[in-house]
Protein backbone atom coordinates (compact mmCIF):
# COMPACT_ATOMS: atom_id res chain seq x y z
CA UNK A 1 0.00 0.00 0.00
CA UNK A 2 1.20 3.16 -0.90
CA UNK A 3 1.91 5.98 1.96
CA UNK A 4 0.15 8.79 0.98
CA UNK A 5 1.81 12.21 2.34
CA UNK A 6 0.19 15.35 1.53
CA UNK A 7 2.27 19.04 2.34
CA UNK A 8 0.42 21.68 3.43
CA UNK A 9 2.79 24.83 1.52
CA UNK A 10 2.33 28.74 1.57
CA UNK A 11 3.48 31.27 -1.33
CA UNK A 12 4.04 34.21 1.17
CA UNK A 13 6.06 37.80 0.25
CA UNK A 14 9.71 38.01 0.92
CA UNK A 15 11.10 38.81 4.58
CA UNK A 16 14.13 40.36 2.74
CA UNK A 17 11.33 42.61 0.96
CA UNK A 18 9.34 45.76 1.94
CA UNK A 19 6.06 43.78 3.28
CA UNK A 20 2.80 45.49 3.68
CA UNK A 21 -0.62 45.88 4.26
CA UNK A 22 -3.17 46.18 0.99
CA UNK A 23 -6.08 49.42 1.05
CA UNK A 24 -8.18 46.22 2.80
CA UNK A 25 -5.66 45.47 5.46
CA UNK A 26 -5.11 41.96 3.94
CA UNK A 27 -1.25 41.12 3.46
CA UNK A 28 -0.49 42.80 -0.04
CA UNK A 29 0.25 39.77 -2.07
CA UNK A 30 0.18 41.22 -5.06
CA UNK A 31 3.34 44.23 -5.02
CA UNK A 32 5.90 42.30 -3.18
CA UNK A 33 8.20 39.32 -4.79
CA UNK A 34 6.64 35.83 -3.03
CA UNK A 35 7.95 32.38 -3.05
CA UNK A 36 7.57 29.33 -1.08
CA UNK A 37 7.51 29.85 2.73
CA UNK A 38 11.47 29.05 3.89
CA UNK A 39 9.48 27.02 6.94
CA UNK A 40 7.40 24.93 4.72
CA UNK A 41 10.66 24.10 3.07
CA UNK A 42 11.55 21.83 5.75
CA UNK A 43 8.34 20.13 5.21
CA UNK A 44 9.04 19.25 1.87
CA UNK A 45 12.20 17.50 2.99
CA UNK A 46 10.55 15.70 5.59
CA UNK A 47 7.92 14.46 3.25
CA UNK A 48 10.56 13.16 0.81
CA UNK A 49 13.04 11.71 3.73
CA UNK A 50 9.79 9.59 4.80
CA UNK A 51 8.64 8.68 1.55
CA UNK A 52 12.32 7.05 0.58
CA UNK A 53 12.54 5.65 3.77
CA UNK A 54 9.00 3.80 2.74
CA UNK A 55 8.84 0.43 0.28
CA UNK A 56 6.06 3.06 -2.03
CA UNK A 57 4.57 6.50 -1.25
CA UNK A 58 3.32 9.66 -3.42
CA UNK A 59 3.73 13.23 -2.01
CA UNK A 60 1.16 15.82 -3.40
CA UNK A 61 1.71 19.52 -2.21
CA UNK A 62 -1.24 21.38 -1.63
CA UNK A 63 -1.49 25.53 -1.53
CA UNK A 64 -4.91 27.54 -0.85
CA UNK A 65 -3.19 31.24 -3.04
CA UNK A 66 -3.64 33.80 -5.37
CA UNK A 67 -2.09 32.96 -8.82
CA UNK A 68 1.17 33.28 -8.21
CA UNK A 69 1.06 30.85 -5.54
CA UNK A 70 2.18 28.41 -8.01
CA UNK A 71 5.25 29.13 -7.62
CA UNK A 72 5.84 27.94 -4.30
CA UNK A 73 4.23 24.43 -5.68
CA UNK A 74 6.76 24.45 -8.32
CA UNK A 75 9.68 25.12 -5.99
CA UNK A 76 8.34 21.98 -3.91
CA UNK A 77 7.64 19.88 -6.99
CA UNK A 78 11.43 20.47 -8.20
CA UNK A 79 12.32 19.65 -4.83
CA UNK A 80 11.13 16.12 -5.28
CA UNK A 81 7.27 15.88 -4.92
CA UNK A 82 4.93 14.77 -7.16
CA UNK A 83 2.12 16.40 -7.61
CA UNK A 84 0.30 19.36 -6.29
CA UNK A 85 -3.28 21.00 -5.49
CA UNK A 86 -3.73 24.72 -5.88
CA UNK A 87 -6.59 25.79 -4.77
CA UNK A 88 -7.14 29.24 -6.11
CA UNK A 89 -10.53 31.24 -5.93
CA UNK A 90 -10.71 35.03 -5.38
CA UNK A 91 -13.80 34.83 -3.13
CA UNK A 92 -10.49 33.47 -0.59
CA UNK A 93 -8.73 36.69 -0.93
CA UNK A 94 -8.96 37.71 2.65
CA UNK A 95 -9.84 34.49 4.44
CA UNK A 96 -8.11 33.99 7.88
CA UNK A 97 -6.87 31.04 9.60
CA UNK A 98 -10.31 29.59 10.45
CA UNK A 99 -11.53 30.29 6.78
CA UNK A 100 -7.76 28.96 4.72
CA UNK A 101 -7.81 25.69 7.31
CA UNK A 102 -11.46 25.34 6.49
CA UNK A 103 -10.59 25.16 2.39
CA UNK A 104 -7.39 23.49 2.88
CA UNK A 105 -9.00 20.86 5.13
CA UNK A 106 -11.36 20.00 1.78
CA UNK A 107 -8.42 20.05 -0.32
CA UNK A 108 -6.41 17.53 1.85
CA UNK A 109 -9.63 15.42 2.58
CA UNK A 110 -10.16 15.25 -1.52
CA UNK A 111 -6.17 14.75 -2.08
CA UNK A 112 -6.44 11.89 0.44
CA UNK A 113 -4.04 11.07 2.79
CA UNK A 114 -2.49 9.08 5.46
CA UNK A 115 -0.06 11.77 6.50
CA UNK A 116 -0.36 15.46 6.33
CA UNK A 117 2.73 17.19 7.03
CA UNK A 118 2.75 21.16 7.54
CA UNK A 119 5.48 23.63 8.63
CA UNK A 120 5.86 25.22 12.24
CA UNK A 121 4.24 28.65 10.82
CA UNK A 122 3.61 30.86 8.03
CA UNK A 123 6.88 33.17 7.63
CA UNK A 124 3.93 35.88 7.07
CA UNK A 125 1.21 35.39 9.99
CA UNK A 126 3.43 33.79 11.92
CA UNK A 127 0.41 32.20 13.41
CA UNK A 128 1.85 28.83 14.01
CA UNK A 129 -1.63 27.60 14.77
CA UNK A 130 -2.42 26.47 11.44
CA UNK A 131 -1.92 22.92 11.99
CA UNK A 132 -3.55 22.02 15.70
CA UNK A 133 -6.86 23.77 13.63
CA UNK A 134 -6.20 21.66 10.79
CA UNK A 135 -5.73 18.16 12.76
CA UNK A 136 -9.25 19.25 14.81
CA UNK A 137 -10.94 19.71 11.42
CA UNK A 138 -9.60 16.88 9.91
CA UNK A 139 -10.38 14.55 12.98
CA UNK A 140 -6.74 12.48 13.01
CA UNK A 141 -3.84 12.63 15.82
CA UNK A 142 -1.71 16.37 15.96
CA UNK A 143 2.13 15.56 16.13
CA UNK A 144 3.04 19.16 15.93
CA UNK A 145 6.37 21.17 16.43
CA UNK A 146 8.71 18.01 15.34
CA UNK A 147 12.06 18.77 15.14
CA UNK A 148 12.74 14.95 14.68
CA UNK A 149 10.23 12.71 12.89
CA UNK A 150 9.85 9.15 11.30
CA UNK A 151 7.46 6.45 10.22
CA UNK A 152 7.19 3.00 11.29
CA UNK A 153 4.93 0.29 10.51
CA UNK A 154 2.09 2.75 10.36
CA UNK A 155 3.09 4.93 13.55
CA UNK A 156 4.85 8.55 13.04
CA UNK A 157 6.96 9.19 15.89
CA UNK A 158 8.88 12.39 16.89
CA UNK A 159 10.51 14.58 19.20
CA UNK A 160 8.80 17.87 20.58
CA UNK A 161 11.29 20.09 21.98
CA UNK A 162 9.16 22.68 23.77
CA UNK A 163 8.89 25.31 26.42
CA UNK A 164 10.06 22.99 29.79
CA UNK A 165 10.64 19.42 28.71
CA UNK A 166 11.56 17.50 25.77
CA UNK A 167 9.40 14.74 24.53
CA UNK A 168 8.81 11.80 22.44
CA UNK A 169 5.36 11.45 20.81
CA UNK A 170 3.86 8.64 18.81
CA UNK A 171 0.72 8.54 16.95
CA UNK A 172 -0.89 5.48 14.28
CA UNK A 173 -1.61 7.18 10.78
CA UNK A 174 -3.65 8.64 9.43
CA UNK A 175 -2.28 11.58 11.34
CA UNK A 176 -0.73 15.87 10.92
CA UNK A 177 2.71 16.70 11.49
CA UNK A 178 4.06 19.85 11.98
CA UNK A 179 8.28 20.37 11.68
CA UNK A 180 10.19 22.83 12.71
CA UNK A 181 13.78 24.49 11.22
CA UNK A 182 15.33 22.29 13.64
CA UNK A 183 14.75 19.06 11.80
CA UNK A 184 16.86 19.42 9.22
CA UNK A 185 18.33 21.46 6.02
CA UNK A 186 16.32 21.46 3.10
CA UNK A 187 17.45 19.99 -0.20
CA UNK A 188 18.08 22.56 -3.31
CA UNK A 189 16.09 21.32 -5.97
CA UNK A 190 18.22 19.97 -8.91
CA UNK A 191 18.52 21.12 -12.58
CA UNK A 192 16.95 17.13 -13.11
CA UNK A 193 14.70 18.27 -10.42
CA UNK A 194 13.61 21.59 -12.22
CA UNK A 195 13.36 20.04 -15.10
CA UNK A 196 11.33 17.62 -13.99
CA UNK A 197 8.77 19.57 -11.96
CA UNK A 198 7.95 21.30 -15.13
CA UNK A 199 6.03 18.00 -16.24
CA UNK A 200 4.09 17.11 -13.16
CA UNK A 201 0.67 17.59 -12.18
CA UNK A 202 -0.94 20.40 -10.98
CA UNK A 203 -4.51 20.20 -10.18
CA UNK A 204 -6.24 23.73 -9.96
CA UNK A 205 -9.63 23.60 -7.56
CA UNK A 206 -12.26 26.24 -6.79
CA UNK A 207 -14.58 26.51 -4.25
CA UNK A 208 -17.22 24.95 -5.78
CA UNK A 209 -14.86 22.09 -6.23
CA UNK A 210 -14.51 21.39 -2.43
CA UNK A 211 -18.84 22.28 -2.02
CA UNK A 212 -18.00 25.64 0.48
CA UNK A 213 -19.54 28.67 -0.57
CA UNK A 214 -18.54 31.85 -0.74
CA UNK A 215 -19.81 33.38 2.26
CA UNK A 216 -17.97 30.60 4.07
CA UNK A 217 -14.53 32.28 2.90
CA UNK A 218 -12.78 35.06 1.87
CA UNK A 219 -12.76 38.70 3.97
CA UNK A 220 -16.45 38.79 4.27
CA UNK A 221 -16.56 35.39 5.99
CA UNK A 222 -13.60 35.28 8.24
CA UNK A 223 -13.94 35.18 11.97
CA UNK A 224 -11.80 38.18 12.51
CA UNK A 225 -11.50 41.30 11.47
CA UNK A 226 -8.77 43.66 11.33
CA UNK A 227 -9.82 47.58 12.26
CA UNK A 228 -6.51 49.16 11.42
CA UNK A 229 -2.62 48.53 10.65
CA UNK A 230 -0.11 51.21 10.90
CA UNK A 231 3.37 51.25 10.27
CA UNK A 232 5.50 51.52 13.33
CA UNK A 233 7.11 54.30 14.07
CA UNK A 234 10.94 54.44 12.95
CA UNK A 235 12.73 54.24 16.47
CA UNK A 236 14.75 57.26 16.96
CA UNK A 237 17.64 57.38 16.17
CA UNK A 238 19.98 56.32 19.16
CA UNK A 239 23.51 57.01 20.35
CA UNK A 240 26.22 55.24 18.36
CA UNK A 241 30.00 55.36 19.92
CA UNK A 242 33.05 53.69 18.64
CA UNK A 243 35.03 51.95 21.49
CA UNK A 244 37.91 53.68 21.89
CA UNK A 245 39.04 52.17 25.43
CA UNK A 246 36.06 52.81 27.04
CA UNK A 247 32.66 51.87 25.54
CA UNK A 248 32.05 49.16 28.44
CA UNK A 249 32.22 52.59 30.49
CA UNK A 250 29.71 53.89 28.10
CA UNK A 251 27.50 52.04 27.63
CA UNK A 252 27.60 51.13 31.25
CA UNK A 253 26.69 55.00 31.89
CA UNK A 254 24.08 55.16 29.94
CA UNK A 255 22.30 52.01 31.26
CA UNK A 256 22.49 53.70 34.83
CA UNK A 257 21.18 56.86 33.20
CA UNK A 258 18.07 54.30 31.97
CA UNK A 259 17.75 53.63 35.73
CA UNK A 260 18.83 49.65 34.73
CA UNK A 261 21.77 49.37 36.34
CA UNK B 1 -20.25 41.41 35.03
CA UNK B 2 -19.22 39.35 32.01
CA UNK B 3 -16.94 36.06 33.25
CA UNK B 4 -13.63 35.90 31.29
CA UNK B 5 -11.78 32.76 30.84
CA UNK B 6 -8.22 32.61 32.06
CA UNK B 7 -6.01 29.41 31.17
CA UNK B 8 -3.22 28.96 33.47
CA UNK B 9 0.27 28.34 32.50
CA UNK B 10 2.31 26.75 35.74
CA UNK B 11 4.90 24.79 36.26
CA UNK B 12 4.60 21.74 38.99
CA UNK B 13 1.99 24.40 40.10
CA UNK B 14 3.82 27.51 40.05
CA UNK B 15 1.79 29.84 37.72
CA UNK B 16 4.21 31.00 35.58
CA UNK B 17 4.08 35.07 34.84
CA UNK B 18 2.34 35.32 31.69
CA UNK B 19 -0.32 34.19 33.09
CA UNK B 20 -0.25 36.95 36.30
CA UNK B 21 -0.59 39.18 33.40
CA UNK B 22 -3.31 38.16 31.46
CA UNK B 23 -5.41 38.23 34.74
CA UNK B 24 -4.14 42.20 34.84
CA UNK B 25 -6.25 42.23 30.86
CA UNK B 26 -8.71 39.99 31.52
CA UNK B 27 -9.86 42.60 34.12
CA UNK B 28 -10.26 44.86 31.59
CA UNK B 29 -13.02 43.18 30.04
CA UNK B 30 -14.87 40.76 32.87
CA UNK B 31 -14.51 39.06 35.94
CA UNK B 32 -11.40 36.37 35.59
CA UNK B 33 -12.43 32.87 35.64
CA UNK B 34 -9.21 30.77 35.51
CA UNK B 35 -8.50 27.33 34.47
CA UNK B 36 -6.07 25.18 36.36
CA UNK B 37 -4.95 21.45 35.29
CA UNK B 38 -2.87 19.66 36.52
CA UNK B 39 -1.59 18.78 40.29
CA UNK B 40 -1.23 21.65 42.73
CA UNK B 41 -4.46 24.05 42.08
CA UNK B 42 -5.31 24.69 45.94
CA UNK B 43 -1.84 26.23 46.17
CA UNK B 44 -1.88 28.02 42.58
CA UNK B 45 -5.61 29.74 43.38
CA UNK B 46 -3.90 31.69 46.19
CA UNK B 47 -1.77 32.94 43.76
CA UNK B 48 -4.66 33.67 41.23
CA UNK B 49 -6.80 34.60 43.85
CA UNK B 50 -4.18 37.43 44.75
CA UNK B 51 -3.91 38.76 41.40
CA UNK B 52 -7.57 39.02 40.36
CA UNK B 53 -9.69 35.29 39.61
CA UNK B 54 -12.89 35.02 41.45
CA UNK B 55 -13.03 31.49 40.64
CA UNK B 56 -10.25 28.71 40.02
CA UNK B 57 -11.62 25.73 38.31
CA UNK B 58 -9.42 22.71 38.75
CA UNK B 59 -9.03 19.22 36.79
CA UNK B 60 -6.43 16.64 37.73
CA UNK B 61 -5.84 13.81 35.31
CA UNK B 62 -3.34 11.46 34.24
CA UNK B 63 -4.31 12.16 30.79
CA UNK B 64 -2.83 16.11 30.59
CA UNK B 65 0.31 14.74 31.05
CA UNK B 66 0.45 11.36 29.08
CA UNK B 67 -1.10 12.95 25.94
CA UNK B 68 -0.42 16.28 23.83
CA UNK B 69 -2.55 18.71 23.67
CA UNK B 70 -6.46 17.66 23.14
CA UNK B 71 -6.94 16.68 26.49
CA UNK B 72 -6.23 20.34 27.64
CA UNK B 73 -8.45 20.97 25.01
CA UNK B 74 -11.47 19.26 26.40
CA UNK B 75 -10.95 20.48 30.13
CA UNK B 76 -10.71 24.55 28.27
CA UNK B 77 -14.11 23.41 27.00
CA UNK B 78 -16.00 22.00 29.71
CA UNK B 79 -14.76 25.44 31.76
CA UNK B 80 -16.09 26.97 28.79
CA UNK B 81 -19.64 24.64 28.54
CA UNK B 82 -19.82 25.80 31.97
CA UNK B 83 -18.90 29.25 32.46
CA UNK B 84 -20.26 30.94 28.78
CA UNK B 85 -17.09 33.50 29.36
CA UNK B 86 -17.33 36.43 26.81
CA UNK B 87 -13.69 35.80 25.66
CA UNK B 88 -11.17 32.90 26.66
CA UNK B 89 -7.49 34.31 26.91
CA UNK B 90 -4.54 32.09 26.65
CA UNK B 91 -0.91 32.90 27.38
CA UNK B 92 1.36 32.70 23.77
CA UNK B 93 3.18 29.68 24.21
CA UNK B 94 3.73 27.01 21.92
CA UNK B 95 1.01 24.81 23.75
CA UNK B 96 -1.26 27.51 24.56
CA UNK B 97 -1.73 28.75 20.94
CA UNK B 98 -2.52 25.20 19.78
CA UNK B 99 -4.70 25.06 22.98
CA UNK B 100 -6.62 27.99 22.32
CA UNK B 101 -7.12 27.67 18.64
CA UNK B 102 -8.45 23.75 18.62
CA UNK B 103 -10.97 25.21 21.28
CA UNK B 104 -11.79 27.72 18.76
CA UNK B 105 -12.64 25.54 15.88
CA UNK B 106 -14.48 23.71 18.47
CA UNK B 107 -16.52 26.50 19.61
CA UNK B 108 -16.90 28.22 16.18
CA UNK B 109 -15.35 31.41 17.03
CA UNK B 110 -12.38 33.33 15.45
CA UNK B 111 -8.59 33.36 16.77
CA UNK B 112 -6.71 36.41 17.36
CA UNK B 113 -2.51 35.14 18.05
CA UNK B 114 0.07 36.57 20.12
CA UNK B 115 -1.86 39.73 20.92
CA UNK B 116 0.90 42.37 23.06
CA UNK B 117 -2.43 44.55 24.44
CA UNK B 118 -5.73 43.82 24.97
CA UNK B 119 -9.10 46.79 25.57
CA UNK B 120 -12.78 46.48 26.00
CA UNK B 121 -14.34 47.79 22.51
CA UNK B 122 -17.72 48.44 21.38
CA UNK B 123 -17.64 45.19 19.51
CA UNK B 124 -15.69 43.11 21.58
CA UNK B 125 -11.99 43.27 23.18
CA UNK B 126 -9.80 44.57 20.66
CA UNK B 127 -6.26 42.89 20.66
CA UNK B 128 -2.99 45.14 19.51
CA UNK B 129 -0.45 43.00 17.34
CA UNK B 130 2.63 43.52 15.90
CA UNK B 131 3.41 42.36 12.47
CA UNK B 132 5.69 42.04 9.60
CA UNK B 133 9.06 41.36 12.15
CA UNK B 134 6.99 44.32 13.98
CA UNK B 135 7.29 47.08 11.07
CA UNK B 136 3.47 47.20 11.43
CA UNK B 137 1.06 47.51 14.77
CA UNK B 138 -2.70 46.26 14.21
CA UNK B 139 -5.71 46.23 16.15
CA UNK B 140 -8.39 43.19 15.28
CA UNK B 141 -11.04 41.70 16.96
CA UNK B 142 -12.75 38.49 16.60
CA UNK B 143 -16.09 38.95 14.64
CA UNK B 144 -17.52 35.15 14.94
CA UNK B 145 -18.19 33.74 18.08
CA UNK B 146 -16.72 34.23 21.62
CA UNK B 147 -12.76 35.93 21.11
CA UNK B 148 -10.41 33.62 22.03
CA UNK B 149 -7.34 35.56 22.14
CA UNK B 150 -3.67 34.56 22.76
CA UNK B 151 -1.69 36.81 24.43
CA UNK B 152 2.64 37.54 24.45
CA UNK B 153 4.53 37.64 27.58
CA UNK B 154 5.13 40.96 28.58
CA UNK B 155 2.18 42.75 27.54
CA UNK B 156 0.69 43.68 30.57
CA UNK B 157 2.10 44.61 34.27
CA UNK B 158 1.55 41.69 36.74
CA UNK B 159 -1.11 43.32 39.58
CA UNK B 160 -2.15 42.58 42.74
CA UNK B 161 -5.92 42.47 42.92
CA UNK B 162 -7.27 40.23 45.17
CA UNK B 163 -10.40 38.07 44.66
CA UNK B 164 -12.25 35.16 45.98
CA UNK B 165 -10.11 32.87 43.77
CA UNK B 166 -12.59 30.05 45.13
CA UNK B 167 -11.43 26.54 43.68
CA UNK B 168 -14.23 24.38 42.36
CA UNK B 169 -13.34 20.98 40.84
CA UNK B 170 -14.01 20.72 36.98
CA UNK B 171 -15.75 17.90 35.92
CA UNK B 172 -13.77 16.44 32.52
CA UNK B 173 -15.00 13.46 30.26
CA UNK B 174 -12.35 13.56 27.54
CA UNK B 175 -13.30 13.16 23.78
CA UNK B 176 -12.01 10.04 21.36
CA UNK B 177 -9.44 12.40 19.94
CA UNK B 178 -7.92 13.24 23.65
CA UNK B 179 -5.68 9.73 23.29
CA UNK B 180 -4.45 10.53 19.66
CA UNK B 181 -0.53 11.67 20.10
CA UNK B 182 1.22 9.41 23.24
CA UNK B 183 3.75 11.19 24.99
CA UNK B 184 6.10 8.28 25.34
CA UNK B 185 8.57 9.83 27.25
CA UNK B 186 9.62 13.27 28.49
CA UNK B 187 13.11 15.27 29.31
CA UNK B 188 12.58 18.21 31.66
CA UNK B 189 14.55 20.93 30.52
CA UNK B 190 17.58 21.43 33.18
CA UNK B 191 17.33 24.43 34.84
CA UNK B 192 20.27 27.26 34.35
CA UNK B 193 18.88 29.72 37.57
CA UNK B 194 18.58 32.29 34.98
CA UNK B 195 14.69 34.03 34.70
CA UNK B 196 12.99 32.32 31.76
CA UNK B 197 13.69 33.82 28.26
CA UNK B 198 10.58 35.71 27.38
CA UNK B 199 9.65 36.66 30.99
CA UNK B 200 13.02 38.22 31.97
CA UNK B 201 13.10 42.05 32.04
CA UNK B 202 16.38 42.14 30.54
CA UNK B 203 17.58 40.07 27.72
CA UNK B 204 21.46 39.60 26.83
CA UNK B 205 22.24 37.85 23.83
CA UNK B 206 25.02 36.51 21.62
CA UNK B 207 25.66 36.03 17.65
CA UNK B 208 27.79 34.77 15.32
CA UNK B 209 30.78 37.08 16.76
CA UNK B 210 30.72 34.97 19.98
CA UNK B 211 32.63 32.95 17.79
CA UNK B 212 32.43 29.65 20.37
CA UNK B 213 30.62 27.24 22.99
CA UNK B 214 33.34 28.51 25.51
CA UNK B 215 33.33 32.90 24.67
CA UNK B 216 29.44 32.38 25.55
CA UNK B 217 30.95 32.56 28.92
CA UNK B 218 31.22 36.89 28.25
CA UNK B 219 27.45 36.89 27.15
CA UNK B 220 26.14 34.67 30.28
CA UNK B 221 28.69 36.50 33.09
CA UNK B 222 27.24 40.12 31.63
CA UNK B 223 23.54 38.60 31.92
CA UNK B 224 24.35 37.28 35.87
CA UNK B 225 25.38 41.12 36.72
CA UNK B 226 22.33 42.02 35.68
CA UNK B 227 19.73 39.21 37.13
CA UNK B 228 18.80 38.32 32.64
CA UNK B 229 18.17 36.11 30.64
CA UNK B 230 20.48 34.50 27.84
CA UNK B 231 19.68 35.04 24.46
CA UNK B 232 21.43 33.68 21.06
CA UNK B 233 20.90 34.20 17.36
CA UNK B 234 19.96 31.73 14.67
CA UNK B 235 23.60 31.45 13.62
CA UNK B 236 25.15 31.15 16.99
CA UNK B 237 22.05 27.79 18.26
CA UNK B 238 23.39 26.33 14.62
CA UNK B 239 27.08 26.42 15.09
CA UNK B 240 25.80 24.57 18.39
CA UNK B 241 27.48 27.24 20.75
CA UNK B 242 23.93 27.76 22.70
CA UNK B 243 20.81 25.36 22.98
CA UNK B 244 18.32 26.29 20.17
CA UNK B 245 15.34 26.57 23.40
CA UNK B 246 17.31 29.85 23.98
CA UNK B 247 16.94 30.99 20.25
CA UNK B 248 15.61 34.46 20.05
CA UNK B 249 13.70 35.43 16.61
CA UNK B 250 11.16 34.09 14.03
CA UNK B 251 11.78 30.90 14.76
CA UNK B 252 13.20 30.84 18.39
CA UNK B 253 11.38 32.54 20.66
CA UNK B 254 10.05 36.13 20.57
CA UNK B 255 10.84 38.87 23.59
CA UNK B 256 9.41 41.74 24.48
CA UNK B 257 11.89 43.07 27.92
CA UNK B 258 12.37 45.97 28.88
CA UNK B 259 16.17 45.65 27.93
CA UNK B 260 17.52 44.22 25.02
CA UNK B 261 21.59 43.74 24.55
CA UNK B 262 22.34 42.35 21.32
CA UNK B 263 26.21 41.39 20.98
CA UNK B 264 27.61 39.95 17.73
CA UNK B 265 24.72 40.18 16.30
CA UNK B 266 24.28 41.57 12.73
CA UNK B 267 20.27 42.10 12.96
CA UNK B 268 18.51 40.13 10.38
CA UNK B 269 14.81 40.56 9.95
CA UNK B 270 14.35 37.07 11.21
CA UNK B 271 16.14 38.40 14.42
CA UNK B 272 14.71 41.23 14.49
CA UNK B 273 11.07 39.67 14.34
CA UNK B 274 11.58 38.44 17.84
CA UNK B 275 13.21 41.00 19.75
CA UNK B 276 12.15 44.29 18.24
CA UNK B 277 9.20 45.02 20.71
CA UNK B 278 12.19 45.20 22.96
CA UNK B 279 11.54 48.91 24.96
CA UNK B 280 15.20 49.72 25.28
CA UNK B 281 17.94 47.83 23.00
CA UNK B 282 21.28 47.85 22.87
CA UNK B 283 24.03 46.53 20.73
CA UNK B 284 27.66 45.95 20.40
CA UNK B 285 28.98 45.10 17.06
CA UNK B 286 32.23 46.02 15.15
CA UNK B 287 30.74 46.29 12.33
CA UNK B 288 29.57 49.86 12.22
CA UNK B 289 27.14 49.30 9.15
CA UNK B 290 25.48 46.05 11.35
CA UNK B 291 21.63 46.56 10.51
CA UNK B 292 21.14 46.31 14.38
CA UNK B 293 22.22 49.49 15.11
CA UNK B 294 19.30 50.82 12.90
CA UNK B 295 17.79 49.93 16.10
CA UNK B 296 18.85 50.69 18.83
CA UNK B 297 18.74 53.62 21.49
CA UNK B 298 22.78 53.04 22.35
CA UNK B 299 24.96 50.75 20.29
CA UNK B 300 28.79 50.78 20.71
CA UNK B 301 30.75 50.07 17.76
CA UNK B 302 33.69 47.62 19.41
CA UNK B 303 35.08 44.36 19.78
CA UNK B 304 32.63 42.62 22.01
CA UNK B 305 35.73 40.85 24.00
CA UNK B 306 36.80 44.86 25.15
CA UNK B 307 33.56 46.14 25.73
CA UNK B 308 31.19 43.36 27.06
CA UNK B 309 33.90 42.32 30.16
CA UNK B 310 34.34 46.15 30.76
CA UNK B 311 30.85 45.89 30.88
CA UNK B 312 29.87 43.70 33.49
CA UNK B 313 33.00 44.97 35.40
CA UNK B 314 31.01 48.41 35.46
CA UNK B 315 28.00 46.77 36.70
CA UNK B 316 29.28 44.62 38.92
CA UNK B 317 31.43 47.57 40.85
CA UNK B 318 28.61 49.86 40.71
CA UNK B 319 26.32 47.40 42.54
CA UNK B 320 28.92 48.00 45.25
C1 LIG C 1 13.15 30.91 7.83
C2 LIG C 1 14.26 31.54 8.63
C3 LIG C 1 14.10 31.66 10.01
C4 LIG C 1 15.11 32.25 10.78
N1 LIG C 1 14.90 32.38 12.13
C5 LIG C 1 15.82 33.03 12.88
C6 LIG C 1 15.62 33.23 14.28
O1 LIG C 1 14.62 32.80 14.87
N2 LIG C 1 16.57 33.91 14.97
C7 LIG C 1 17.71 34.39 14.39
O2 LIG C 1 18.53 35.00 15.09
N3 LIG C 1 17.93 34.20 13.07
C8 LIG C 1 17.02 33.51 12.31
N4 LIG C 1 17.29 33.30 10.98
C9 LIG C 1 18.65 33.58 10.48
C10 LIG C 1 18.91 35.03 10.13
O3 LIG C 1 18.52 35.25 8.79
C11 LIG C 1 20.42 35.33 10.28
O4 LIG C 1 21.15 34.44 9.49
C12 LIG C 1 20.94 35.22 11.72
O5 LIG C 1 20.10 35.95 12.60
C13 LIG C 1 22.35 35.75 11.79
O6 LIG C 1 22.88 35.60 13.08
P1 LIG C 1 24.03 36.58 13.60
O7 LIG C 1 23.53 37.96 13.58
O8 LIG C 1 24.51 36.03 14.89
O9 LIG C 1 25.19 36.31 12.53
P2 LIG C 1 25.78 37.28 11.40
O10 LIG C 1 24.73 37.81 10.53
O11 LIG C 1 26.91 36.55 10.80
O12 LIG C 1 26.32 38.50 12.23
C14 LIG C 1 27.41 38.42 13.13
C15 LIG C 1 27.73 39.83 13.56
O13 LIG C 1 28.73 39.81 14.56
C16 LIG C 1 29.64 40.88 14.36
N5 LIG C 1 30.89 40.51 15.01
C17 LIG C 1 31.76 39.54 14.66
N6 LIG C 1 32.77 39.47 15.54
C18 LIG C 1 32.56 40.41 16.47
C19 LIG C 1 33.26 40.85 17.65
N7 LIG C 1 34.39 40.27 18.07
N8 LIG C 1 32.75 41.87 18.34
C20 LIG C 1 31.61 42.48 17.96
N9 LIG C 1 30.91 42.12 16.87
C21 LIG C 1 31.37 41.09 16.13
C22 LIG C 1 29.71 41.03 12.86
O14 LIG C 1 30.10 42.35 12.53
C23 LIG C 1 28.28 40.72 12.43
O15 LIG C 1 27.50 41.88 12.33
C24 LIG C 1 16.30 32.71 10.18
C25 LIG C 1 16.45 32.57 8.80
C26 LIG C 1 15.47 32.01 8.02
C27 LIG C 1 15.66 31.89 6.55
N1 LIG D 1 -2.70 29.15 2.43
C1 LIG D 1 -2.05 28.05 2.79
N2 LIG D 1 -1.90 27.02 1.91
C2 LIG D 1 -1.26 25.88 2.29
N3 LIG D 1 -0.72 25.69 3.51
C3 LIG D 1 -0.82 26.66 4.40
C4 LIG D 1 -1.49 27.89 4.11
N4 LIG D 1 -1.43 28.68 5.22
C5 LIG D 1 -0.74 27.98 6.14
N5 LIG D 1 -0.38 26.76 5.68
C6 LIG D 1 0.38 25.71 6.41
O1 LIG D 1 0.23 25.89 7.80
C7 LIG D 1 1.49 26.12 8.44
C8 LIG D 1 1.33 27.08 9.59
O2 LIG D 1 0.75 28.29 9.17
P1 LIG D 1 0.25 29.46 10.14
O3 LIG D 1 -0.56 28.84 11.23
O4 LIG D 1 -0.56 30.35 9.26
O5 LIG D 1 1.48 30.14 10.68
C9 LIG D 1 2.39 26.58 7.30
O6 LIG D 1 3.74 26.29 7.58
C10 LIG D 1 1.85 25.77 6.12
O7 LIG D 1 2.37 24.44 6.13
Amino acid sequence: MSLRIVVCVKYVPDATGDRHFADDLTVDRDDVDGLLSELDEYAVEQALQIADEADDAEITVVTVGPEDAKDALRKALSMGADKAVHVEDDDVHGSDVMATSLVLAKAVEKTGYDLVITGMASTDGVMGVLPAILAERLGVPQVTLLSEVKVEDGVVKGRRDGDAASEQLEASLPALVSVTDQSGEARYPSFKGIMAAKKKPVESLDLSDLDLDAEEVGLEGSWTAVDSADKRPERTAGTIVKDEGEGGKQLAEFLAGQKFI
Amino acid sequence: MAEVLVYVDHVDGAVRKPTLELLTLARRIGEPVAVFLGAGGDAAAAVLGEHGATRVLTAEAAEFGDYLVVPKVDALQAAYDAVSPAAVLVPSSAEGKEIAARLAVRIGSGIITDAVDLEAGDEGPVATQAAFAASYTTKSRVSKGVPVITVKPNSAPVEAAPAAGAVEALPVTFSDAAKGTRVVSRTPRESTGRPELTEAAIVVSGGRGVNGAENFAVIEKLADSLGAAVGASRAAVDAGWYPHSNQVGQTGKSVSPQLYIASGISGAIQHRAGMQTSKTIVAVNKDAEAPIFDLVDYGVVGDLFEVVPQLTAEVESRKG
